[in-house]
């Protein structure tokens, strides 16, 4: 395959982790970069927000930025995706501009939604993303639609469909699993499953120890990975993009993961302990596991990945001065796009 | 232009509409609960499955949440999917999709989609189906900014209606009164599009002006006739959509008469009434009226199984008859 790291023997790389074997050096450093931005990105965002640049609220994916960028590296520009509430690093690991992120955030009309959705419904379906969700749930049945959809015309597209732990219990879960199993849909079910749905941990909440455990009532594969591990969570998603090309069927991944954030912004912190964050932030941080795998490859170098972060620096300061200066929409607006043509 | 017309029911109607759409564009499919081989509870889908085959006339699982949700993604991608309800009761499984999403998809991603989607809903009492399956209840939805919402009185208006909701890039919510099924009446063959916005003057008059919604159309004009033997001569007025609502029509009707009585069959509270009567308030035919606004509603129950009972829980054409006299005469 064209796709491999070709500084290497074959000898030394047929016991690499997946991503090594499948991606191009540029793919894997791009990968890298975008999981930066993520985190940069919404660093940023929560910047601008404790300085009143930002009103509302917002959800920090922060610590989960190797589940966005895995299972989007299989994916092309035309595949879709569905997104959640804490969708920020969906949007970018599908493609999205940071520039036109920042000015949604800040409302105004050179964002992604015109300034009319948000954090909670950032969207660019020119990079196949079709939206965020404020429902918990909310995408399943419509990443199954855009599913039914792709398989009617023949677009050859498959549609990703994020949620989080919290949407598992959600009936729309269930009946959006069992219709793409029965009709074979090209749909991905990727399960971001961070512990706790708001404050109620996975424990309290599921029947089931996994959320892919619930992958077998809707007779499709249930795979856990690392989601805190890149390759894992690519090849995972690498083998689930190929079965649903082939017309084989959903599959549904399970990415186990944390958030370093609170749930919102209104957050206390006050069902989960001080000692189980660093634990995770100090042991089993995404963007540091991956950087030491780049080393001990020997794929970059520590001046490179500085490079990288300094370059990610820059996009995002770019981005916030770009949506500060971008005009706000007019008052007279306020009733665009309620329908497509006015009645 | 002018297509032969033919008297067919309102369900042939529909079921025509739906084959002209789906004949003509690819894109559109029929989703809902037994709509195949059984041909819909009401057998308004019938045979289109031989037709069509099984993946353009889909039976869902009976799962009205996920199943309108992949109707809304579908529309949002690219297919132009009709779905049926088997009633319109079961619209209350489904309200996420309806309202958080479908409705407001467009507006949250600033214009970036539209939702081209019709969904159909067998709505209203009479046939002893009682508290769950006789309910009217598009004054939910025509709450809502997003939608349209419209509710077809006649087999030519449903079929014209229902095509040119195929066409709207919006998400279009059509409410059947169910004993409106088998209404026969004149339906030109082919293709042609009635408008979603506009009320429809039934029978023009000078004293009062009746605006009714769905099967209160056809008891409306009963009464309208009662009255002409009295000497009252009474306007009828088919609202035909509730989100938009025709203010013009309206308004120029009750200019026209100075009385307005509203006659619909969904909870008389917070329903469509209040809706016109306040819309009259503010308008200028206001100071026309001579009489106070009426409204004859459903009552303020559940529809109930007795059917002398449940006669009783929505409007009748005497009480459309008196309720008329009654503002006419000046004697309430």
């Amino acid at each position: 395959m064209s796709g491999r790291a070709r500084a290497m023997q074959v000898e030394e790389t047929s016991n690499l982790p997946f991503i090594y074997r499948q991606y191009e050096r540029e793919q894997l450093l791009d990968a890298l970069r975008k999981m930066h931005l993520i985190r940069r990105f919404e660093e940023g965002a929560e910047e601008c927000y404790m300085r009143g640049l930002i009103h509302g609220t917002m959800h920090l994916s922060i610590g989960q930025e190797a589940s966005a960028m895995g299972i989007c590296m299989p994916l092309v520009n035309e595949d879709q995706i569905t997104s959640t509430h804490r969708g920020h690093g969906h949007c970018i690991a599908k493609g999205a501009d940071v520039k036109r992120m920042f000015a949604e955030f800040f409302g105004k009309t050179t964002g992604y939604c015109a300034g009319r959705g948000g954090s909670m419904h950032i969207a660019d379906v020119s990079t196949g993303n079709l939206g965020a969700n404020g429902i918990v749930g909310g995408g399943l049945p419509i990443a199954v639609g855009a599913a039914l959809t792709a398989k009617r015309l023949r677009t050859g597209k498959v549609v990703v469909c994020f949620f989080g732990d919290g949407a598992n219990n959600e009936g729309a879960f269930h009946e959006a699993l069992n219709m793409a199993a029965i009709w074979k849909l090209p749909v991905i079910f990727v399960c971001e499953n961070n512990g706790y749905g708001m404050s109620t941990s996975t424990e309290r909440s599921t029947a089931v120890a996994n959320v892919a455990d619930r992958a077998a009532a809707y007779s499709m594969p249930g795979v856990i990975v690392d989601g805190n591990v890149l390759s894992e969570v690519a090849e995972a998603s690498h083998e689930a993009v190929e079965r649903a090309r082939r017309g084989d069927g959903p599959t549904l991944i399970e990415c186990k993961t944390y958030r370093y954030r609170g749930h919102s912004k209104s957050d206390r912190n006050r069902y989960r302990t001080k000692d189980e964050i660093d634990d995770w932030m100090t042991n089993r941080d995404p963007i540091k596991r991956y950087e030491a795998q780049l080393l001990e490859f020997g794929i970059a170098t520590s001046d490179e990945l500085e490079a990288i972060r300094g370059s990610v620096q820059q996009e995002i300061d770019a981005g916030i001065e770009f949506a500060k200066v971008s005009p706000m929409p007019a008052i007279d607006g306020l009733a665009d796009n309620v329908y497509t043509f006015e009645a | 232009m002018n297509a032969p017309v033919r008297e067919i029911s309102y369900s042939q109607a529909i079921q025509e509409a739906m084959a002209i759409a789906m004949e003509a564009d690819e894109r559109v499919i029929l989703m809902g609960e037994d709509i195949g081989v059984y041909g819909g509870a009401f057998q308004v889908t019938g045979d289109l499955i031989d037709r069509f085959g099984p993946d353009r006339v889909m039976d869902t699982p009976i799962s009205e949440l996920g199943g309108a949700g992949v109707a809304v993604g579908a529309a949002v991608t690219g297919l132009r999917p009709i779905f049926e309800f088997q009633f319109s009761d079961f619209a209350a499984l489904a309200m996420e999709q309806i309202v958080n999403q479908a409705a407001k998809m467009r507006y949250m991603l600033g214009g970036a989609v539209s939702v081209p989607l019709v969904m159909r809903f067998p709505a209203g009492s009479g046939t002893g189906a009682a508290a769950q399956h006789s309910q009217s209840l598009e004054a939910w939805l025509g709450h809502v900014p997003g939608l349209k919402v419209i509710q077809p009185a006649t087999p030519h208006d449903v079929k014209g209606m229902l095509l040119a909701a195929v066409a709207d890039p919006d998400p279009v919510m059509i409410f059947e009164h169910k004993l409106l099924y088998k209404m026969k009446g004149p339906v030109p063959e082919g293709h042609y599009t009635v408008p979603l916005n506009k009320a429809e003057v039934r029978r023009e008059g000078r004293d009062v002006s009746i605006v009714a919604t769905s099967i209160m159309v056809h008891k409306a004009l009963e009464a309208a006739e009662v009255l002409a033997g009295e000497g009252v001569s009474a306007e009828v007025i088919d609202l035909r959509s509730i989100r938009p609502i025709d203010r013009e029509t309206v308004v120029a009707s009750v200019k026209k008469t100075s009385r307005l009585i509203c006659v619909y069959e969904g909870v008389k509270t917070l329903g469509v009434g209040a809706e016109i009567s306040a819309m009259i308030a503010e308008s200028e035919a206001f100071d026309y009226l001579d009489a106070p606004i009426l409204r004859l509603g459903g009552s303020e129950t559940p529809i109930p199984y007795n059917p002398e009972l449940e006669k009783a829980a929505v409007p009748q054409v005497p009480e459309i008859v008196d309720a008329a006299r009654g503002l006419v005469r000046g004697v309430r």
